[in-house]
């Protein structure tokens, strides 16, 4: 797949204070977590993106066109949905949106059927008339996602989307925001500290720390991987020699307290030649877990300093 | 597609051409601007003045009608030269400038406290196409009010007089038309950039007059105090008034200036020291805009 973002020495400085420094990385996924603690430089990165900031030294790519050289052109093919409330009170949602589609090139027929389909497809269809400063929080966020939508980007970014939102209304963002992912003519990059909005929605993350990129990797690689580690809950007398077999069979494996199993499958090994194994050896396999690496552990790792601490 | 499908599209549609992108920003604003009623209504009131002026000329000119009022001498009472458009351009630019404080302040306050900037910038639009739109609003109507009924009544009078007379007072026309866009200019800039940094719409409105009336004051204490004239330099309206007398009457200056505009006995500034002044102003105005139009305010 073709990187959508290419971080090329990028640093950014704030007043001779660096907030991101030298990034170096490829963005190839369908969809980018941006994961970091407040302050690792999350939004500043897409704001740089977006031409707001001036990089200070590098630079980056945002779908092969250089930010410095082709600031305009990349704008044309993002949709931006914000962290903080944006819109203007006194507009009716539908015209809000139809006004940042027509600031995005949209001829005003065609901005306003797409603001009233966007309007739909977020489900605000029945308060599109209202004045935007009337929604609740939960309403602006999906406001916000109907004005990134509108024009129809190539990519999307999305910088902390639950933001305040209840459960239900979080599930209601998720899912649209996988719907979205899985039409697969967009791309998206999703900046949050929720690792749990991150593992829901992006198929690669990138880690920030204090402007620095911690950890960068792909959640489908490492979901595949995990598939390997076991953890098995046994009983039965014959349980040392079923760990004889189980090695012959190529796997790697530690015993623990009361018949559990730690083990990784060798390629090719399959899950039902366990079963068989348990059952030639009479032993019962009581329970049966993929060792999942989650993102936390991910993340957790990434965050580490070099003394031990977070 | 009907909307009630729901689901997400791409767009392949054709584009606007990108120059014209700030007009969209202009449309909307006027939109707003069109509900207000108290607004249309003091528009409205604004064009009496150039109204009465075109009825004196009209008057001016016609000898039977002035008959019949038994008003033989009353052609002689108002002459119609560059005096009589200076004090129209005066009287329109004053309004102009009442309409500034009421709808500069509304333009960029309300993107800022809404933080709708990040919005407008994360497209293909640029700060200066933004703030384009934004100075197109005030500058066509402002236009509406000073110059172009300036210049329809110096129609009307050459129409009247003779071709020959327009042709002889072509300076006048100039200096309604260049004098006219560089008051509006500056207010118009004055009204933006109040408009950026004070995010309380009467409170901008507010100081806008206080730049005009409260450092007039304070210019004219500073003249008093110092026994100087230097003071006039923060007199925006003798800074204005100077430039009109030069640009209608060029290096023979018969008036005292447009009403409002007049130059008080004994503060006359060299011309290119009000010049300098107000292209200062305008600098000013414009590097408030820059600090405050941007797509992401960075607390350093």
């Amino acid at each position: 797949m073709d990187p959508v973002i290419e971080l090329d020495g990028l640093e950014v400085r704030f007043g001779g204070r660096p907030i991101l420094k030298k990034l170096m990385a490829s963005l190839t996924g369908q969809s980018i977590g941006l994961l970091g603690p407040n302050g690792a430089g999350k939004s500043t990165l897409l704001n740089t993106l977006l031409g707001f900031h001036q990089p200070y030294s590098g630079t980056a790519r945002v779908l092969g066109r250089d930010i410095r050289t082709h600031a305009r052109e990349v704008r044309s093919w993002i949709g931006y949905m914000p962290e903080n409330d944006a819109f203007i009170g006194s507009m009716s949602g539908v015209r809000f949106v139809r006004l940042m589609a027509e600031l995005a090139g949209l001829p005003k027929e065609q901005a306003l059927e797409r603001a009233h389909e966007a309007f739909f497809y977020v489900g605000l269809g029945e308060v599109r008339y209202r004045a935007l400063g009337t929604y609740s929080l939960g309403m602006k966020q999906s406001a916000k996602l109907a004005q990134a939508i509108a024009h129809g980007p190539k990519l999307l970014f999305l910088d902390e989307p639950t933001n305040g939102l209840d459960p239900p209304a979080r599930a209601r963002m998720i899912q649209l925001i996988q719907e979205i992912r899985d039409r697969g003519d967009l791309r998206l990059i999703l900046s949050s500290h929720l690792l749990r909005d991150v593992e829901e929605c992006c198929d690669q993350v990138l880690i920030l720390k204090d402007g620095n990129i911690a950890a960068h990797c792909d959640l489908e690689e490492e979901r595949r991987s995990n598939r390997r580690f076991l953890e098995l809950e046994t009983r039965g007398a014959a349980n040392g020699c079923f760990l004889e077999a189980l090695e012959k069979l190529g796997c790697e494996t530690a015993q623990g307290a009361q018949g559990r199993i730690k083990l990784v499958l060798p390629e090719g090994l399959e899950i039902r030649r366990l079963y068989e194994l348990a059952a030639e050896q009479e032993v019962q396999i009581r329970r049966l877990n993929h060792k999942r690496d989650s993102l936390e552990d991910i993340f957790l790792k990434a965050m580490e300093a070099a003394d031990g601490r977070l | 597609m009907a909307v009630y499908k729901k689901t997400y599209r791409p767009y392949a549609g054709r584009l606007t051409a990108s120059w014209s992108r700030f007009l969209v920003i202009r449309r909307y604003a006027f939109e707003d601007l069109r509900r207000s009623r108290f607004l249309t209504i003091f528009y409205l009131a604004s064009f009496l003045y150039p109204l009465i002026a075109a009825l004196i000329i009209w008057v001016e000119h016609n000898v039977s009608a002035l008959q019949l009022l038994n008003l033989n001498g009353a052609s002689n009472l108002v002459r119609i030269d560059a005096g009589f458009f200076m004090t129209v351009l005066g009287w329109q630019s004053m309004m102009a400038l009442f309409l500034a404080a009421f709808i500069g302040p509304g333009q960029i306050s309300p993107d800022l406290t809404n933080n709708a900037l990040s919005l407008y910038l994360a497209r293909p639009f640029s700060r200066s196409e933004y703030v384009l739109g934004k100075l197109s609003v005030l500058l066509t109507l402002l236009s509406l009010m000073t110059w172009v009924p300036g210049l329809l009544l110096f129609g009307l009078q050459g129409y009247l007089e003779g071709w020959s007379w327009m042709t002889d007072h072509a300076r006048i026309a100039a200096g309604l038309f260049f004098g006219a866009w560089i008051w509006i200019l500056v207010l118009a800039l004055l009204a933006l950039a109040l408009s950026a940094w004070v995010k309380w719409r009467p409170a901008a409105g507010a100081l806008l007059f206080g730049v005009f009336f409260v450092a007039s004051g304070f210019g004219a204490a500073i003249n008093n105090v110092q026994q100087t004239e230097w003071g006039s330099l923060l007199n925006i309206s003798t800074l204005m008034g100077t430039i009109w007398v030069q640009l209608f009457e060029g290096n023979d200056p018969t008036s005292n200036g447009a009403v409002f505009f007049r130059v008080s006995a004994g503060e006359h500034l060299p011309v290119w020291c009000c010049w300098a002044a107000l292209l200062a102003l305008c600098a000013i105005c414009l590097s408030m805009l820059s600090r405050k139009i941007r797509g992401a305010e960075v607390v350093r």
